[in-house]
């Protein structure tokens, strides 16, 4: 029963889906599932929250190793849901919009959460420069390949690419620097994307068939 | 004092009387010059294609007043009672309008008012239409013949594969290294880490990587190893946690499991790469797989990885994100892999006959691809008419969404 219900389910739904893109009359059961889905994760996010708060009040309270994170976690967590649910220093009240322009919420958001979201995406800067420095090294033929278009697409995006190549007559403009960097990114970079996802669409329907047949159960935890 | 206020109100009354009065002579003066725009004509409405019947699409064809002293179209519709409602209106550049909720099988007319300067010019009323629902979507037949061969093919090769007929499968290196990444894990007494992506239960990528994680969770149990899953959505959380549970059963250890293994951190995308990030110096886990659906932090998160000197697995439909991941990674499962992963782990010929059965659509593709570059390049280096007519019915036809 436990697994017979979930697979019912799964069966039911998939097979509704699919339907509903050829049958008009099943689209807006389509659009109910989707809807249902929705319903569902508002209740789990009740769940993902008071776990949070557990785990971490597990941690202070049994003062685990790096508990402080935990004291932070815990009061970011708290101030914000009462600041939120109570809508305080909102300037409509408690009916205005959770949004309102000068709300508390909306200060935390503007002034904690902007900028420390900012900061960690500034990082990526640094990591790809390294990723890149590791994965540019010309150690064998793809390597290279990767370095050559890499300098080319780095060349074709700067007014040099421009400086250096700009010479080269119109008939044979294809070899100038930014127009290479054009081509590799258009035609080479592009065919090559399609491919994987041509690949990602015929796996997602293989997958899905077996979801759908109950061929495939790992995800209710075994496939017996 | 009452006489004098009753003097006031007679005053105000004849005085907006006289002012009324006034007013409507140069009224009239303008009435007897109004010019109406010439109104739309040839109204028509027609059941919308493909729906729950539910939908009327209106048409007509425009004013023949000049363009800029018409403002817009006023859409009047009647219920067969020659009482027309005002249903919408559109910019006088728009020649049509569909109107929605309405109900199947009632009979409908409509009209359409011209707005001018000078007022509205209402047209002919259009012949009765009637709102009805088809069954099949026929525009969407490409697709469903397309769907009907893949699928076709897959369940073929399931069937194939259960009467015992071998079938062939390239070995995945990402996949075939997953065993020997957990165990070295638990030689060397640390974690494992499994990130199933940034996104919720309804992407497939995140399906996918909860089916990988049944499976890794069961080698982790039989090792006796230690897993990790921070996630940045409840759903995730919940349906890995049983996932894990499922898997600790039936390895033989429910003692083992946890459910401090799959907790929730955040939705907020960096706020949980931070914490994962964090995570990550601080346990120094031996193995990192990250599968399922990731953006911007897809080469944050594996380069702190490999920072920390882990080995680790990737795998991701998104191709934006590939480059990162080879990068930084030392396997990536490659778009279809991913997808692949679970059948391919099983060793269950049934599954596996569903990887095969893909095949059949690469080579549909590759058909496709060669045809369609032949076309195209004779087509245009050579202008051979029925090339460009090859292009244009048969292989939009078949492959172009409609």
């Amino acid at each position: 029963m436990k697994r017979t219900v979930p697979l019912l389910i799964t069966g039911i739904v998939g097979t509704v889906l699919i339907v509903s893109v050829l049958i008009p009359p099943a689209q807006s059961l389509g659009e109910d599932f989707s809807l249902f889905f929705d319903i569902i994760a508002v209740f789990a996010f009740f769940l993902g929250g008071g776990n949070l708060f557990r785990i971490h009040l597990k941690k202070v309270f049994h003062r685990k190793e790096d508990y402080g994170f935990s004291i932070v976690t815990l009061v970011g967590f708290l101030v914000t849901l009462t600041i939120g649910l109570f809508k305080i220093g909102n300037p409509e009240g408690i009916s205005g919009s959770i949004t309102a322009a000068g709300s508390g919420l909306q200060t935390i958001f503007v002034s904690i959460i902007t900028p420390l979201s900012s900061t960690m995406y500034a990082l990526l800067a640094f990591y790809v420069a390294s990723a890149s420095y590791r994965a540019f090294r010309a150690k064998n033929r793809e390597a290279t390949i990767l370095l050559v278009s890499a300098f080319v697409i780095l060349l074709g995006r700067t007014p040099l690419g421009m400086m250096l190549t700009g010479w080269i007559p119109e008939q044979f403009s294809i070899f100038q620097i930014p127009n290479l960097a054009v081509w590799i990114m258009n035609s080479a970079n592009l065919a090559g994307q399609r491919s994987i996802l041509i690949g990602v669409g015929l796996g997602v329907v293989a997958m899905s068939l077996r979801l759908i047949l109950g061929m495939d159960r790992t995800y209710l935890g075994s496939d017996k | 004092m009452r006489i004098a206020s009753f003097g006031i109100f007679i005053l105000l009354v004849f005085g907006c009387g006289l002012t009324a009065l006034a007013q409507d002579d140069p009224i009239d003066m303008v009435e007897s010059e109004i010019v109406l725009p010439a109104p739309a004509s040839k109204v028509i409405a027609l059941n919308h294609k493909y729906d729950i019947g539910e939908i009327l699409d209106v048409s007509w064809e425009s004013s023949t007043s000049d363009p800029e002293l018409v403002f817009g179209y006023i859409i009047y519709r009647s219920e067969g009672d020659n009482k027309f409602d005002s249903v919408g209106a559109v910019l006088s550049k728009i020649n049509s309008f569909s109107d929605e909720e309405l109900i199947p099988g009632k009979s409908y007319n409509y009209q359409i008012g011209t707005i001018g300067a000078s007022g509205v010019a209402l047209s002919e009323p259009s012949e009765p239409a009637i709102p009805d629902w088809e069954l099949f979507n026929l525009e969407m037949w490409n697709i469903a013949l397309i769907g009907f061969i893949i699928c076709g093919a897959v369940i073929a090769y399931i069937f194939s594969a259960k009467a015992g007929r071998k079938l062939f499968i390239r070995k995945i290196g990402g996949l075939e290294a997953l065993e020997e990444a957990v165990g070295r894990a638990t030689e060397m007494g640390r974690p494992i880490l499994f990130i199933p992506g940034i996104q919720d239960m309804d992407d497939v990528q995140t399906l996918a990587a909860i089916t990988i994680l049944g499976k890794v969770a069961r080698v982790v149990a039989d090792y006796d190893s230690k897993i990790m899953m921070p996630v940045s959505r409840s759903l995730v959380m919940t349906s890995a946690r049983e996932t894990i549970k499922e898997a600790y059963l039936s390895a033989g250890r429910p003692d083992a499991y946890s459910d401090d293994m799959a907790y929730y951190v955040t939705d907020e995308q960096f706020g949980y790469v931070a914490a994962v990030n964090g995570l990550m110096v601080r346990e120094k886990p031996a193995t990192c797989l990250y599968l399922g659906a990731f953006f911007a932090e897809s080469l944050i998160l594996s380069e702190t990885g490999n920072s920390i000197g882990a080995i680790q697995i990737a795998g991701t439909a998104r191709p934006g994100q590939l480059p990162f991941f080879v990068a930084a990674c030392d396997y990536t499962l490659i778009g279809e892999e991913l997808f692949a992963a679970s059948a391919y782990l099983s060793g269950d010929p049934k599954q596996l006959g569903s990887l095969k059965g893909q095949d059949l659509g690469k080579v549909v593709a590759m058909v496709a691809i060669v045809l369609g570059t032949l076309a195209a390049t004779l087509a245009s280096a050579w202008d051979i008419e029925i090339m460009q007519k090859f292009l244009d019915n048969v292989m939009l036809g078949i492959f172009s969404n409609h």
